[in-house]
């Protein structure tokens, strides 16, 4: 049943991937109304459909045209010849950055998982006095607009980099979403510590000796590998595609994918074919994630997706 | 072994965590206000731009740029939550009861949720591209194709009626399948046997949705309410990447403060927009979180 956590996470979100939350269960797909309800029915989910893969219908079609070939008349047809120049020169254009982007959203999302694993587990599991305010606390962390903490943050990490040389770029951007994901990775892991360990198995550790770092190590950790993933997806996915951190904390020469796209996509003479390319290229491990671990990565949306 | 040895440990596992969260979350917020309330002076004419204390706040709200901004955000809010609302349901009630094909509709009206504000805003400004008849591309074009010419129109740019209904289209684009997977989760909790039982009663179809099915929703829509709204709010990418950076037609106040930042180089002004935005956020999350933990300690 949907509970009114933060996000309407059904309950055990993020461990029982959508295949089964949204699994159907009544009667045999496509058996249900009448033959004209059902002729509707389609019509309107293709209909709809259509409209929503237009984006990518272009993006496709136009990063293989010869940037010659890209006039008004024809922007909506099919290359009449195929090249991969647009992606050749996208690829130049964003391989570094591509780099930097994958190293930040690996190292972001591990830290700010463990980091939630360890905090899910004492706020479901292990309470303190006052938790529930700490744990609301934490929870505001995520609604906040970044704008909020952005100028004096800016002036902090510009101080730190010029005592640290090598604190700048992408190192700052890790440490930025490690920080800011905390909050989010901290709902998922309690979500799904308080519906997937037993109190009494706890309480049978505890009766045994064991300590809460030994509790954590032998019972808690080798539960938690759905959660891992999900946050592990999640919070990969909100690194990457960030935008507005990376605008302020870093540079062209060491930004994320999304800061040099935006520089290809920005300049005075656009080529059309590389900047759709620049687009997909920009998507595609993310992309790739949701088709992949598509599952996971809807567990993730339901319990809070909030960035 | 006494109470508060048992507790300790615990405290000390998250003590990393509240120490980060209390520094990079409320010490930063306390920092901003600290800004926003300083007084500035512009270095070349000597002029006070910032009078300080509380003035700065009603100089900003009283500034015909930020009520325009603040105006954007408004229709923007409205047209996005209602779009997105209206579309997520929708789709969520095509798919509940099980079509064939299901997992690909699903797949397909969600793939905009996993790209990027900015690759997103790339296409979407080719798109959105003003020019119509014979010079026309993106959307213009095709309504042109499909025979709707009356249809073309100069979306969100210069001389445009509904420009920031018109930037709330990708944003719409973007995020419905979320509402629509969160509809479908909320569906696919109900049983079978209520639909059945209201059946037997005599219940047509639309009163099964109306009186059984919709009411056991709406935790869920007011959860999509707020992360919609709060998102709306924050919206930042998405207007910078098909507006630019600094574009008066299009600015909300996230991408004033950018403006005010760099292209005033008014850093005071900018906190000062930046404290606004938390409260207006805060006044929206802040009972959510406060009711959302209330019923969790009752359900404890």
């Amino acid at each position: 049943m949907a509970t009114t956590d933060i996000a309407p996470a059904p309950s055990g979100a993020g461990t029982a991937p959508t295949s089964q939350v949204l699994r159907h269960t009544g009667r045999p797909p496509g058996q249900s109304g009448s033959g004209v309800a059902r002729a509707i029915r389609y019509t309107l989910l293709l209909i709809f459909g259509l409209f929503v893969l237009l984006p990518a219908y272009v993006l496709i079609v136009t990063s293989l045209k010869r940037s010659g070939d890209v006039t008004a008349d024809t922007a909506w047809s099919l290359p009449t010849a195929i090249t991969g120049a647009g992606w050749a020169h996208a690829w130049s254009q964003l391989a570094p950055p591509l780099l930097r982007s994958l190293i930040l959203g690996i190292g972001a999302a591990t830290l700010s998982s463990i980091l939630g694993s360890m905090n899910g587990f004492v706020f479901a599991r292990w309470r303190f006095p006052m938790a529930t305010t700490v744990f609301t606390l934490f929870l505001f962390g995520m609604f906040i607009p970044y704008q909020a903490v952005m100028i004096p943050l800016q002036g902090m990490l510009l101080s730190v980099e010029g005592q640290v040389p090598w604190f700048q770029g992408i190192v700052k951007l890790i440490i930025v979403h490690t920080i800011f994901g905390i909050p989010i990775c901290t709902l998922i892991f309690r979500n799904y510590y308080a519906t997937a360990v037993p109190k009494e198995m706890l309480e049978a550790a505890r009766i045994d000796g064991a300590g809460m770092l030994k509790t954590y190590r032998s019972i808690i950790l080798p539960l938690s590998m759905p959660a891992f993933v999900v946050t592990l997806i999640w919070q990969f996915t909100s690194a990457w595609n960030d935008f507005l951190f990376a605008l302020f904390l870093t540079t062209r020469q060491n930004g994320p994918v999304t800061y040099a796209l935006n520089e290809l996509a920005g300049g005075q003479n656009p080529d059309y074919p590389s900047i759709m390319a620049g687009v997909l290229l920009a998507s595609l491990p993310t992309l790739l994630v949701y088709i992949l671990l598509g599952r996971y990565f809807i567990g993730g949306l339901m319990s809070g997706s909030v960035k | 072994m006494s109470r508060a040895k048992s507790w300790l440990p615990g405290l000390l596992l998250v003590s990393p965590s509240i120490v980060l969260i209390a520094v990079f979350v409320y010490g930063l917020i306390g920092q901003n206000i600290w800004v926003s309330l300083n007084t500035s002076v512009n270095p070349v004419t000597d002029k006070v731009v910032n009078p300080g204390g509380y003035q700065n706040y009603t100089q900003l709200l009283g500034s015909a740029d930020y009520q325009h901004a603040l105006w954007n955000l408004l229709v923007l809010t409205v047209v996005f939550m209602v779009g997105t609302m209206f579309f997520g349901l929708l789709w969520a009630v095509l798919l509940e009861k099980g079509v064939n094909g299901e997992g690909v509709f699903r797949s397909v009206y969600l793939y905009p949720m996993a790209v990027s504000f900015i690759a997103a805003g790339v296409v979407w400004r080719w798109l959105l591209s003003p020019a119509t008849g014979d010079g026309a591309v993106g959307l213009n074009q095709l309504l042109n194709k499909m025979g709707l010419p009356q249809l073309e129109n100069s979306w969100w740019s210069a001389d445009s009626k509904f420009s920031m209904a018109a930037m709330a289209i990708p944003a719409v684009w973007q995020l419905s399948g979320y509402v629509m997977a969160l509809f479908l989760a909320g569906f696919r909790g109900i049983s079978e046997d209520q639909r059945e039982a209201a059946r037997i009663d005599g219940a047509s179809e639309w009163q099964i949705y109306r009186h059984v099915l919709f009411p056991q929703l709406s935790p869920i829509a007011l959860s999509a309410l707020i992360i919609l709204g709060h998102m709306s709010m924050k919206m930042f990418d998405l207007i910078y990447s098909i507006a630019g950076p600094n574009s008066y037609k299009a600015s909300v106040p996230a991408t004033l403060m950018w403006t005010q930042m760099f292209a005033q180089n008014d850093r005071v002004a900018a906190a000062v927009n930046a404290t606004i935005l938390l409260a207006i956020v805060a006044v929206v999350v802040v009972p959510y979180l406060i009711y959302t933990n209330k019923t969790e300690t009752e359900r404890d």
